[in-house]
């Protein structure tokens, strides 16, 4: 039996929405703070550069402040730990659906190297985007936006306005 | 615990709000984690639900195929933004203790300008790929591998970028506060936009 056949379609993005939603509000009533992702990447890069370069990483602030005064481990950190949840669910949402496979998702018109290269390029760009942002979807979008941040409020209009804007030069990767 | 519960009923009589709990220091910090771990398993859940661990999927959102991702994203925002609202009008939270996130016109124009076009090249964000990558996508492990080279190039170039990134800033500066509107109007207002935004969504998926 193929995986595939056994998947069930994804649910309604209303209802999925209400869902985040909810979480979110979730976060702000029991933490007083929203969700986010950029900054677990941040953590996991500080103690990894802390490990390999400990001076290199005390004299750069961009390093220092994910890394604390030494007294908590950089990844018991709140996001890190929320990033390792979000793994867990996607995870446990799509083997409970049928829709768990290891594959490489592309579109007709690339090989599989060329859309593995291509998501690590776009990785570092939104990496390099949110760090100079202070934020990604999750942070910035998602909780900037339902704060009514006027500054998360102007990157969703940038990110959107930039990925219409270059969509057509990818157009042949995902058709 | 137990014995935390009775003052907090006493401090909604005194019309002082209970929460948020982590800040008026109803748990510590060990605890935090258990509740990060738990919301954000919340939270992956319903992005593999909605369909945001497919980068094919997420990109339709940029060729006019699919628009999960606006769907996904407002009825998030509009759900979270009224439920806050009215809580805070009930008393039951206290909105000052939510932490909102900092404003700096010109880094965030500049990082969200590289975001979109990473995240269309890229077809996944920072969350989305780690819902992709454990649902056995290795595109998703790829995307996960490109944001560490990313953050790492970033923090490398960081003290040359450093005045740059203080620069514009505006503070916790709100909508309500830039625009002068009541807070009420600008929630009625997002509301308005994102059911606009789903009605043209339904339209435009329904052309053949």
């Amino acid at each position: 039996m193929s995986a595939a056949a056994g998947a069930r379609p994804y649910g309604s993005p209303y209802l999925a929405g209400f869902g985040v939603g909810m979480v979110l509000l979730l976060a702000f009533v029991v933490m007083g703070r929203g969700l986010g992702a950029s900054g677990g990447y941040s953590s996991v890069v500080a103690t990894g550069v802390a490990a390999v370069a400990p001076e290199r990483a005390a004299a750069n602030p961009a390093y220092a402040g994910y890394l604390g005064d030494g007294t908590v481990h950089p990844l018991k950190d709140w996001v890190v730990f929320e990033l390792l949840g979000v793994t867990l669910g996607g995870l446990l949402s799509a083997l409970v659906a049928g829709r768990f496979r290891v594959m490489v998702e592309r579109g007709e018109g690339i090989t599989d190297r060329r859309r593995l290269l291509n998501a690590l390029g776009g990785g570092a760009l939104m990496g390099l985007g949110a760090k100079v942002a202070r934020g990604c979807t999750s942070g910035q979008a998602l909780t900037g936006g339902a704060l009514l941040s006027a500054g998360s409020w102007l990157f969703i209009l940038a990110a959107f306005g930039a990925g219409y804007a270059a969509a057509p030069l990818f157009r042949r990767q995902w058709s | 615990m137990a014995a935390s519960a009775p003052a907090a009923v006493l401090q909604v009589a005194a019309g002082v709000p209970p929460a948020p709990l982590y800040e008026t220091g109803a748990f510590g910090h060990e605890a935090s984690l258990v509740v990060a771990l738990l919301l954000g398993t919340a939270f992956g859940w319903f992005l593999e639900r909605g369909g945001l661990g497919s980068a094919r999927k997420l990109v339709g959102q940029f060729y006019g195929t699919d628009f999960a991702v606006f769907k996904v994203l407002f009825t998030a925002v509009v759900t979270a933004m009224l439920g806050l609202f009215w809580l805070s009008r009930a008393g039951l939270v206290d909105p000052y203790l939510v932490y909102v996130p900092r404003t700096y016109v010109l880094p965030q124009l500049a990082g969200g300008l590289v975001f979109g076009v990473g995240l269309v090249l890229g077809g996944l964000c920072p969350g989305t790929s780690c819902v992709a990558a454990s649902s056995g996508r290795l595109d998703g492990l790829a995307l996960i591998a490109g944001m560490l080279l990313g953050v790492l190039a970033f923090d490398e170039m960081y003290p040359a970028l450093a005045a740059f990134m203080d620069s514009t800033f505006a503070g916790a500066l709100t909508l309500p506060a830039w625009t002068g509107l009541p807070v009420g109007a600008v929630v009625f207002g997002v509301t308005c936009v994102a059911l606009a935004g789903f009605a043209l969504a339904e339209r435009l998926e329904a052309k053949p």
